[in-house]
């Protein structure tokens, strides 16, 4: 690319006189990625440092204002062999990093404090407790005190903001009898300091948050990796287009930078970066991304085009506009704030076992306390005990139940090429019972490849790719590729015809079937691949037609059969031509689908499906599809979807393979079924623990390790999440 | 019993300079690649001879 770059917009000044960049790079794995770039950048002239994060693939590099021109520095990590790509952070992003540094913060407060309560608690039990001279033992209970307040009081922070906006909310949620338990155990405990008494719960209140801080780190961390991921996914899809200046010279700036009425050029062969209107120019577009219609589309000055569609033949110049009213673009936009207002909201796992949990436990303290104080046992030891059971039955394993299998599970996923938006997406694709796909580039692969390589003389084969590689057509392409083509003939090309040979002894031209007059060869070929572009080869007294189409993906019949066998319905919802989408139909064994729907028509199908009781996963990946995948239960798009599509989806899968999709199911319902007997052990647990806290016979002792017992055999039980079963490689 | 005096308040200086150096290594950034803090110790480019 010899065009000026405008990256101003990313550029931060983090100290006078000082810039600094943050760029996602591909490709850095190990130690010696590293060195090599922050080595390679420091040795640039002008370069203050450059910092390396392994754990997300970023870089930070600063540098002298003024000192050197930024585009340099994406020029040296080329060279040095990194594509670089420039993002922004956005304020969500840095609030999601400062909560679990703030959780981090408090898990380390609280584990001091337990870990040093403890070491008194132990000295208390072994003997302490009992021993006649109560000054020691008085003695210990004020040190315990002085440690677990104040570190209950700052480690307890995110429970007791959340219970206090639960409770103003007026929806009690899980960290309500959390707040409540920890706080009363303090309380009880002080009490029975200040009176000289045996048992104090200072150990168990701040073991309890130390648990519970676990869960929740883990529930953040998760969050905050996808979150870096989309970010990241989101620079590298280069979100640039040449921007024509005044003086009529091509920039390329951030799509970020450019607004509606700016003028952009998109060159042949490049996918079109903004919708707008075609000012001048004349070419084919390719808008299978934008409406799975895999025949490619004349345009003409004043015709409209969509960011995603790839430019074919000619150069464009497109007017920039927002989405104006009747155009596809405004009907997508449309029906996705009608899809995702729509959206059955989906009641995670974790939330209902709360409110089911949440009234049982006050009820039973409650309980507990009348009780005792009918059965004559005055009010102080019945409260004592009410509040063991509140203490006893904090959600400890409860708050790790659901987080722990849902980090183990998407890391599973994602050594598997599956990235998830959402942990509470495995919930929900673990009870899909219908699968629905997209055709173009979903079943298929995004780009196309020769269909019937098989049916052409090697020679003829071979002149076709070399004479490609003098074309920047997608579809010349996949010829030069299937030929193996290295070395290009000289040729001259015709923009929108094709391409011919310079040199007059060996006349050879490669283009589309009219500029051949090759109608009578291609006849046969085009009823053989209905669904394929036609390409000639035209040669003194003969002519060779190629269909290049987009292939099914390797393994699309092996998923689509796994699915079936799972007991999934399949289904395909296309909006390309019907024989197109027949022909994969029928290849892939698949007897329902539907051809040429628009987004609307994919909406209302999928209704029909909700509510024939299906829970349907969608996976599709145009602007067409977004709609779609934001109305089902739950969507997947693959990583070269269209940007809505991928915004809309609650994962992404890489690579070329569909196999994501069928580990995505699997994995998703083990981690179900781990989630479910989590939430069972715990509940054992309780069964376990309550009437023996409600009958007064639970020490101190006793709840701290039956607490600390049930989070470390959830714990352990969730690790089973990692799917030791086949590896896909 | 006059050895508490002393020991427990050691032990207590003991986990604040351990909590310490925790809040510390959070706050200067110790966690945030925890991937790459694996390689960059093996990694020998502060080496001299390997400076170039």
């Amino acid at each position: 690319m010899t065009e000026a770059q405008d990256l101003s917009l990313f550029i931060r000044h983090p100290a006078e006189g000082v810039a600094a960049m943050d760029l996602v790079v591909n490709g850095v794995y190990c130690g010696a990625c590293i060195v090599a770039i922050e080595k390679g950048l420091g040795r640039q002239a002008g370069v203050r440092g450059a910092r390396v994060n392994l754990a997300n693939k970023r870089v930070t590099v600063e540098w002298d204002e003024g000192a050197l021109e930024p585009p340099v520095i994406l020029e040296r990590l080329e060279a040095l062999g990194y594509a670089a790509f420039p993002f922004t952070a956005d304020a969500a992003d840095s609030a999601e990093r400062l909560e679990e540094k703030r959780l981090l913060r408090c898990l380390g407060v609280a584990a001091f404090g337990a870990m040093n309560v403890m070491l008194l608690s132990v000295s208390l039990w072994a003997g302490a407790e009992n021993d006649p001279n109560a000054a020691t033992r008085d003695l210990f209970h004020w040190l315990s005190a002085l440690v677990a307040l104040p570190c209950a009081a700052y480690a307890g922070m995110p429970f007791f903001d959340s219970a206090a906006r639960s409770i103003r909310a007026g929806a009690l949620n899980m960290d309500v009898p959390i707040s409540l338990g920890v706080i009363l155990a303090l309380a009880m405990s002080m009490l029975q300091t200040v009176t000289h008494q045996h048992g104090s719960y200072f150990e168990g209140a701040v073991m309890l948050l130390m648990f519970l801080l676990a869960g929740r780190l883990l529930d953040q961390r998760m969050r905050r990796r996808t979150r870096d991921f989309a970010i990241n996914l989101g620079a590298m899809r280069a979100d640039r287009a040449l921007k024509l200046g005044d003086d009529g010279e091509a920039r390329e700036t951030p799509i970020a930078a450019i607004r509606p009425g700016d003028l952009v050029l998109a060159r042949p062969g490049e996918r079109i970066a903004v919708d707008g209107a075609v000012e001048d120019g004349r070419s084919e577009v390719d808008q299978s991304l934008v409406t799975g219609e895999t025949a490619p589309l004349t345009v003409a000055p004043g015709a409209r085009v969509y960011a995603g569609t790839l430019n074919l033949t000619g150069a464009l110049r497109i007017r920039v506009e927002t989405a104006g009213s009747g155009t596809f673009l405004d009907e997508v936009n449309g029906l996705l704030a009608g899809a995702v207002e729509q959206r059955s909201s989906y009641v995670r796992l974790a939330d209902r076992a709360a409110r089911l949990y949440v009234p049982v436990v006050h009820v039973a303290a409650l309980a507990t306390f009348a009780a005792w104080l009918l059965l004559g046992a005055g009010w102080q030891p019945a409260l004592t005990i009410a509040i063991t059971v509140l203490i006893i039955t904090c959600p400890c394993a409860l708050g790790l139940a659901v987080p722990a299998v849902q980090v183990v599970a998407a890391g599973a996923l994602f050594r598997r090429g599956l990235i998830l938006h959402s942990g509470e997406a495995l919930e929900r694709l673990a009870d899909v019972d219908c699968v629905v796909f997209d055709k173009t580039g979903t079943l298929t692969e995004p780009r196309p490849v020769l269909a019937n390589a098989a049916d052409i003389a090697p020679a003829d084969l071979a002149l076709a790719g070399r004479l490609a590689l003098a074309s920047r057509h997608p579809l010349a392409r996949a010829i030069a590729e299937a030929a193996g083509a290295r070395a290009p003939v000289a040729a001259e090309e015709f923009p929108g015809e094709g391409v011919q040979a310079l040199d007059p002894a060996a006349p050879a031209r490669l283009g589309s079937v009219a500029w051949i007059a090759a109608e009578r060869e291609a006849a046969p070929v085009a009823a053989r691949w209905p669904d394929a572009s036609l390409i000639a080869l035209g040669l003194p007294g003969r002519a060779v037609v190629f269909a290049v189409r987009q292939a099914l993906r390797s393994d699309a019949a092996e998923v689509v059969a796994a699915l079936r066998r799972g007991g999934r319905e399949i289904e395909i919802l296309s909006g390309d031509r019907e024989p197109a989408v027949a022909l994969a139909a029928r290849e892939l064994g698949v007897a329902r689908y539907r051809a040429g729907l628009k987004p609307a028509d994919k909406i209302a199908r999928l209704r029909a499906l909700k509510d024939a009781g299906r829970r349907t996963l969608m996976v599709g990946d145009g602007l067409n599809d977004a709609p779609a995948l934001a109305a089902a239960h739950v969507s997947i798009s693959p990583i070269s979807a269209a940007h809505v599509a991928q915004a809309q989806a609650d994962a992404l899968f890489l690579g070329e393979r569909l196999a994501p999709v069928a580990d995505a199911l699997r994995i998703a319902a083990r981690a179900r079924r781990l989630m479910v007997q989590n939430l069972w052990i715990s509940a054992i647990y309780n069964v376990i623990a309550v009437p023996l806290a409600v009958l007064g016979f639970v020490t101190p002792l006793i709840a701290a390790l039956a607490m600390s017992g049930s989070s470390v055999v959830v714990t352990l039980n969730a690790l089973r999440a990692r799917d030791a079963g086949r590896r896909t490689p | 019993m006059n050895v508490l005096v002393y020991l427990v308040p050691l032990a207590l200086a003991l986990g604040l300079l351990g909590l310490a150096a925790f809040l510390w290594a959070l706050k200067t950034g110790q966690f945030d690649d925890l991937d790459g803090a694996g390689w960059r110790a093996i990694s020998d480019d502060d080496l001299p001879e390997d400076r170039g």
